[in-house]
């Protein structure tokens, strides 16, 4: 119901429809598991016109690590536990099956079962029951996803979280830039912001209600913030010079920003309730692109003060002097922590140009995952493991994720410049 | 105006030129040559003095900057914001003008090429911005007359990727107000 709700408020002020983007697999080193999902069994709901176990295959997909079984070639389609001959998706090399139904329930509602078999061990894995409003199957699909992926995995399914990215059309001298935010697979891109001037740097709010962006007025750039739900934006700093590279504390009171009117760029942090500032970098030097750490007590940020662009970190209540993080290759820069603060997603560059790579924080080993040569703008998922970048080609940029741990690639492809991706936090 | 109108207008100003100069209307000295010929059997010909433009000193200063100021862009080497020599009497040409008149106001555009992160970028875009901000006030602009905006990679002279493209956008566009 909460999501529904969130989507009437959205297509409130942003009603036009944009081409869902385009997923292709790239990469990865790992056996795909065979997995079938039956189509689910409808309950005399000839209206039912969301596909659940298509979704749901397509997500599995998606995720590099699961080789759909192909319907079509599905001997049997049973929707319950009951119906299943083991051996016959033995015979067929299958390892998991999932199926189920939707049936009515009350008040207008759906409900929706699904069941996931271990085929060798003849057993079930998983069964659950989801309410859902009549609009929310795509959802309640993806919620299935996020449990078998989790369940086979280890890891927490992303299915039905969103994304935010920046995209500019048209020609240089008239280009018109866009904040978007779609779900994680691409689908359903609504506008939340639009202007001709440049848009930046999408930060999500800890609670993903908030969007803190860089919008050019009058040629300068400044800080704003928008409230997901209703569209509302406000402006929350208007200084002299750089106001940019806003990025939420963990317990979303605080943005770290960076500010130049004192002379040049320095990292800030701003008391949202109150607006005070808190200069927290002192150099001659450009420091931005600064990020918290999971616990709230560091912060790391870009510097050239050595020279050319490094990871530093420093501590939030102790001050003293910041520490370099990152050596190898000619720059790193725009770094961020995993959501478990184990590792920071970076921009590498070396000789194959600009590259996105994890630095273990714990080793301070440096692992690059993308091929260049011109990728930026890294984002974790909330899950710690997959990672959404922007490539960018001759042309145009598109977006692409890379998972730190199998290595697997995805682009997602759409028409026109689609750069800046910022992966929401869970759903709450 | 909208460009099918521009081409209109021009295309009817070109009519206009070309009707003025027709020669279906002899002139004064033809009119002349041909009574001669009549009267006389002699044949007389008109010979037009040539027309000389007012010769210009090259040395003169003023010349020299009014041509030095219509280079209104100072280009970068890459993640770098020293000027480079080249552009050094194109600022002191614009420093002259703007120390001349007090009332003149100069937005100093930084730009950064693609390389590189957004945010980085846009400060790095600054930097060059008030590398040229400096040059000319060492030169004589006040700080009142120069402001420094940057857009670091986001509004690209031209697009696409290689030196040349990144040559023409690593830059500072001076933009009088």
């Amino acid at each position: 119901m909460k999501i529904r709700f969130l989507l009437l408020l959205l297509s409130a002020h942003a009603t036009a429809v944009y081409a869902d983007l385009q997923i292709t697999i790239t990469g990865g080193q790992v056996r795909p598991v065979p997995i079938a999902v039956v189509p689910f069994r409808a309950d005399a709901l000839e209206s039912v016109d969301t596909d659940v176990a298509r979704i749901i295959e397509t997500d599995l997909a998606g995720s590099g690590l699961f080789a759909p079984f192909p319907r079509e070639d599905q001997i049997s389609r049973p929707a319950s536990e009951t119906e299943v001959r083991y051996e016959n998706w033995r015979a067929l090399g299958v390892e998991h099956v999932v199926l189920g139904g939707i049936r009515r329930a009350a008040l207008g509602n759906w409900l929706v079962e699904f069941q996931l078999l271990d085929v060798y061990r003849a057993s079930r894995t998983l069964g659950f029951e989801i309410p859902v409003s009549a609009s929310g199957l795509r959802y309640a699909s993806h919620q299935i996803s996020d449990l078998i992926y989790e369940k086979l995995t280890g890891h927490k399914g992303v299915f039905n979280t969103r994304i935010a990215y920046v995209t500019a059309s048209g020609p240089l001298e008239n280009r018109v830039f866009k904040l978007m935010i779609s779900d994680a697979d691409g689908h359903d891109p609504k506008q939340l912001v639009r202007s001709t001037e440049p848009l930046m740097s999408p930060s999500w709010s800890p609670d993903g209600r908030q969007m803190a962006f860089v919008a050019f007025e009058n040629s300068q750039p400044k800080i704003f913030l928008q409230t997901v739900a209703t569209g509302v934006v406000r402006k929350l700093t208007d200084h002299p010079g750089i106001n940019g590279a806003p990025s939420f504390s963990p317990d979303g009171r605080k943005l770290a920003v960076t500010l130049s009117f004192e002379g040049n760029p320095e990292i800030y942090l701003i008391d949202l309730a109150s607006g005070a500032l808190q200069r927290m970098t002192h150099d001659p030097a450009i420091d931005t692109e600064a990020a918290f750490s999971p616990d709230g007590k560091q912060l790391i940020f870009t510097s050239d003060r050595a020279g050319r662009p490094q990871i530093y970190r420093l501590n939030i209540a102790g001050q003293g002097k910041p520490e370099r993080l990152t050596f190898e290759g000619r720059s790193n820069a725009r770094a961020s922590y995993s959501p478990d603060g184990k590792h920071l997603a970076l921009v590498h560059q070396a000789e194959a140009g600009f590259q996105i790579a994890v630095m273990n924080v714990q080793t301070r080993a440096l692992q690059v995952l993308s091929e260049g040569p011109l990728d930026e703008s890294p984002s974790f998922a909330p899950n710690s493991i997959v990672i959404i970048y922007s490539a960018k080609g001759a042309r145009s940029a598109e977006l692409a994720t890379v998972a730190i741990d199998t290595g697997i690639r995805q682009q997602l492809r759409q028409t026109g410049d689609v750069r800046e991706p910022a992966w929401s936090p869970f759903h709450k | 105006m909208n460009n099918q109108n521009k081409a209109l207008l021009l295309t009817a100003l070109l009519a206009l030129v070309a009707c003025g100069s027709t020669p279906e209307q002899p002139d004064a000295g033809q009119q002349a040559e041909e009574s001669a010929e009549i009267r006389d059997g002699l044949t007389g010909s008109g010979v037009q003095d040539r027309e000389l433009g007012t010769a210009k000193p090259l040395d003169s200063a003023a010349a020299r900057d009014a041509a030095m100021r219509r280079q209104l862009t100072v280009y970068f080497d890459y993640d770098s914001s020293q000027i480079r020599d080249e552009f050094l009497p194109v600022l002191d040409a614009h420093a002259r003008f703007l120390r001349d008149k007090p009332l003149a106001r100069l937005r100093l555009e930084g730009h950064s090429d693609e390389r590189g992160t957004r945010e980085y970028n846009i400060a790095l875009g600054e930097r060059r911005g008030e590398a040229v901000r400096r040059a000319l006030l060492l030169r004589g602009a006040t700080r009142s007359q120069l402001l420094v905006v940057s857009f670091g990679e986001e509004k690209p002279a031209v697009l696409g990727s290689g030196e040349a493209a990144w040559g023409q956008n690593r830059r500072v566009n001076l933009v009088y107000q």
